[in-house]
């Protein structure tokens, strides 16, 4: 065991010298941009000298190494610095946002990850059958459409025609968590449409490609029922592909989600940042940049130590 | 005449297709087969002979792209060919059982090799778990399996090819099947290992009264298993009878030319006297990175225009030792000379020329040769590379090299390897090494993944280059057959040291170094007694892994 926590360490450590790299880009680029947060404050008609007094008062007639650095401080205590349009603390407000947007993607993973891999598992057993076709013909369409298309038609059936689920996502406070779940289905069924076809040809791939070894072989001449081989013998061998497109399609469900949460007026961190990319609020975009860096690389880690403890290989050296 | 009710297994006038080029191809056309309970059946030919493939049969079994299309298999009284999937699906395991040819690939990484064991009698209900347990520690125990208490509760990957192997036959045994079909179960072992397994697999046959299939391109092997042999050729019975007849008297002629191939012989060359050794090895250790040493003072000498073969177990460092002699792996210690000068042990310091001299042919002509690229071009390439030929010259040259390797330009110039033969794509192979024109060939194994016929094709044709064209050979094999059958020189290995070296004709008289003595008598012969004989002179438990341990490579009861 000692090797593989030895592993997650490296893995861990890598991770933590991309994110400095990355913030180092975010805010680099961020400055790079034409105009700085103090004329974004006071607009085009400011003078020259409200423009330095402002820029004083703010820290920015700094070099921008120092406030980079001074910003880095404050990002690993969690202070993003405060909002320039509202005056409101980053963290407060991207925090809640960011709560809502982990929610609606668990709400999303928790139905499409197990729902993809037992299609896939089924379209693997079921291979070349009117089953599988089907299967991945509508897993296909699903993909292949823009998510936001999606929602209008989910919108279109479930709320407007039958009624079923609210057509807006707005959240208030002391909603009794079905309530939620209600509320927010919508969202949650356009992304587990988006990403299932995805997790699902994984999951058929990664089992097929095994079908063919001569384990395989020897579990069918054990008289092994056609189910469990796949699922005994097969799938055990998968699982490093699978957790690898698992652990991209919930990076993208936390930060590809702003289509969807735009058609449901749902209040999540991709709305906030286009939100706050018009209103040249820069603080608040760095931070969530930030944040979406962060789950990235999390996730990606999360994937490599999961393909790592699948290994037996890895899992009980010689 | 045997009662019919002894008959277990009768297979009448089998057909069996196989879907190539998008059409139906008859592999197997028309073979019978009766099989009486307690008997073991030798299916022996070359590949492509269909052997596995009605092994499967046997089982009721098509493999994924080929289908029974004709004739009756009929197991104790059920017809396996109009039985339901369901049906056949449940004497699989229980009644008959199946041993394939790697045990490495067979046995699923992800489980432990006991829980496998116990899949099928606990699929059956034939055992509870625990119960099924202990009958696996006890048939490890029979199969004398070191530690059988503790060896089952181990993953796949930490336990040795040949342990695996006699745990799959325990494993076969877990529902006490009436019929065993062994697929070459010993063939990707080495011939020390290969003793313990074959004796493992014939003590447990005998002692269950099983019946088995045994199938194997190794006529030795067959000799020490089966009760009667027979003769395979593309999907055709060529002719069967008891083991002794088969051996003492073949019928048709393709079985006398197999029993033949081992007498190719060649006449052995010495040292030219005063010359300089093409390539010395001298005094090298070697290891991989962060591992142990693989190589621990190995040093012997190669003369222009001799076979130097370089023989011992898997892991004995033979094929390091070439790693070395190319420049892939750079010593730690020691040098290699070529003619005298120092070669430069890393081949990225390696000038053109010096890279030029010294070729590699590898042991696995599939992966070797880029499947997606033309014969012409990949051996063409070393051609422009070394000789910068172009245009006409270097379509010539190609040319040449392909009637050197005996193929016809014209019909392999525009094929891809795929399209090729096991034989052929080895005989590319060696023309990509010839097209660098080098005074010295490295041939890592190149027979051992080829049918004996095809591989005494390829030896003749090595013989008649190094003739022609004055080449050095290091041979590096497990198999001494092929080592009576082509070298001058010989160099044995074991543990990353060289235990023994010498002109061939006095290495294969004794008195020996132990270790080569356990290598010669580990060869099978042809004698059907043999295996029998050996294990009362050597005792059953010490043979193979067991014998070699016992010897120390330090130990030098050796007159030089």
């Amino acid at each position: 065991m000692g090797d593989i926590l030895g592993l997650i360490g490296k893995r861990l450590g890598l991770g933590l010298v991309i994110l400095l790299v990355i913030s180092a880009i975010i805010f680099f680029m961020v400055e790079l941009l034409p105009g700085d947060i103090a004329q974004a404050v006071l607009g085009q008609g400011a003078t020259d000298e409200n423009l330095a007094a402002l820029r004083r008062e703010m820290g920015l007639d700094k070099p921008a190494i120092v406030r980079y650095f001074e910003w880095l401080g404050g990002a690993v205590t969690f202070d993003f610095g405060n909002s320039i349009v509202t005056g409101e603390r980053v963290s407060v407000l991207i925090g809640e946002r960011f709560r809502n947007t982990l929610f609606l993607a668990t709400y999303a993973a928790a139905i499409a990850v197990p729902l993809a891999i037992i299609l896939g598992i089924v379209v693997a057993l079921l291979r070349n059958t009117v089953f599988d076709r089907v299967a991945n013909v509508l897993t296909l369409t699903s993909i292949s459409s823009p998510e936001f298309f999606l929602g209008y038609i989910l919108i279109l059936y479930f709320s407007v025609n039958w009624g079923m689920f609210p057509a807006i996502a707005s959240l208030s406070q002391n909603m009794s968590l079905w309530d939620l779940l209600h509320r927010t289905f919508l969202p949650a069924l356009t992304l587990v449409l988006v990403v299932t076809a995805h997790m699902m040809r994984m999951t058929r791939a990664a089992i097929i490609n095994l079908m063919a070894s001569p384990y395989i072989e020897m579990a069918r001449l054990k008289g092994t029922p056609p189910w469990k081989v796949i699922v005994r013998h097969a799938l055990p061998n998968a699982w490093a592909p699978i957790i690898n497109v698992v652990a991209l399609n919930l990076a993208y469900l936390i930060t590809g989600v702003v289509l969807v949460e735009v058609v449901f007026v749902y209040p999540g961190i991709g709305q906030a940042l286009v939100d706050n990319v018009s209103k040249r609020d820069f603080p608040v975009v760095q931070a969530a940049c930030l944040i979406f860096a962060a789950t990235f690389i999390l996730l990606n880690l999360a994937a490599d130590v999961g393909a790592i403890l699948t290994n037996p290989r890895l899992r009980h050296p010689k | 005449m045997v009662k019919s009710k002894d008959v277990l297994l009768e297979i009448r006038d089998l057909q069996i297709q196989g879907y190539s080029d998008e059409q139906w191809v008859d592999i197997i056309k028309g073979v019978d087969l009766t099989l009486h309970r307690g008997e073991v059946l030798g299916l022996i030919g070359e590949s492509g002979a269909g052997k596995s493939t009605i092994g499967a049969a046997a089982m009721g079994y098509a493999r994924d792209g080929t289908r029974i299309s004709g004739g009756s298999i009929e197991f104790d009284g059920m017809e396996l060919t109009t039985a339901t999937e369901a049906e056949r699906r449940s004497l699989r395991g229980s009644r008959i059982a199946y041993v394939a040819q790697s045990a490495a690939a067979s046995f699923n990484p992800a489980h432990k090799i006991i829980d496998q064991h116990t899949e099928a009698p606990l699929q059956y209900r034939l055992k509870k778990r625990l119960e099924a347990q202990e009958d696996a520690i006890e048939l490890y125990n029979r199969l004398r399996l070191p530690n059988p208490e503790e060896i089952g509760f181990r993953y796949p990957h930490q336990v040795s090819g040949g342990q695996l192997q006699r745990a799959m036959t325990a494993m076969a045994m877990s529902c006490r099947p009436d019929l065993i079909i062994f697929d070459e179960p010993t063939t990707a072992l080495d011939v020390t290992t290969q003793i313990e397994v074959l004796a493992a697999i014939r003590d447990i046959v005998d002692q269950f009264n099983t019946a088995a299939i045994y199938i194997t391109h190794d006529l030795a092997v067959v000799a020490q298993m089966a009760d009667t042999i027979k003769v395979l050729l593309k999907g055709e019975e060529v002719e069967e009878a008891p083991t002794k007849e088969m051996l003492d008297n073949p019928k048709e002629d393709y079985t006398k030319s197999l029993w033949a191939v081992r007498s190719l012989k060649r006449e052995q060359k010495s040292r030219p006297e005063g010359a300089t050794p093409l390539i010395s090895v001298k005094n090298v250790d070697a290891a991989y990175t962060g591992g142990v040493k693989v190589l621990d003072d190995v040093s012997f000498d190669i003369y222009e225009g001799m076979t130097v073969a370089v023989v011992g177990e898997s892991g004995s460092g033979k094929s390091t030792t070439a790693r070395v002699i190319t420049g892939l792996l750079p010593p730690m210690e020691g040098e290699v000379l070529f003619k005298g000068e120092p070669f430069p042990p890393d081949y990225h310091n390696r000038s053109r020329e010096q890279l030029r001299q010294c070729q590699m042919i590898y042991q696995m002509a599939d992966t070797a040769l880029n499947p997606k690229v033309k014969i012409a071009e990949i051996i063409g390439r070393p051609a422009q590379f070394y000789h910068g030929l172009k245009g006409g010259k270097l379509k010539n040259r190609v040319d040449e090299l392909l009637d050197l390797i005996e193929l016809e330009p014209s019909q392999y110039y525009n094929r891809y390897p795929p399209e090729l033969s096991g034989g052929q794509k080895q005989r590319i192979g060696i023309a990509r090494a010839l097209a660098a024109d080098p005074t010295f060939i490295i041939c890592d194994e190149v027979t051992s993944a080829l049918d004996q016929l095809v591989a005494e094709g390829i030896l003749k044709l090595l013989n008649r280059l190094q003739k022609e064209l004055n080449l050095a050979y290091m041979f590096i094999t497990h198999d001494l057959a092929t080592v009576r059958a082509i070298a001058d020189e010989v160099v044995v290995m074991q543990h990353g040291k060289v235990v023994e070296q010498g002109p061939k004709e006095e290495m294969f008289t004794p008195p020996h170094h132990p270790y080569t003595d356990l290598l010669l008598s580990s060869v099978p012969e042809m004698d059907p007694d043999w295996l029998t004989t050996l294990l009362e002179e050597r005792g059953v438990d010490n043979i193979g892994d067991a014998a070699s341990a016992r010897i120390d490579p330090e130990d030098s009861r050796i007159s030089k």
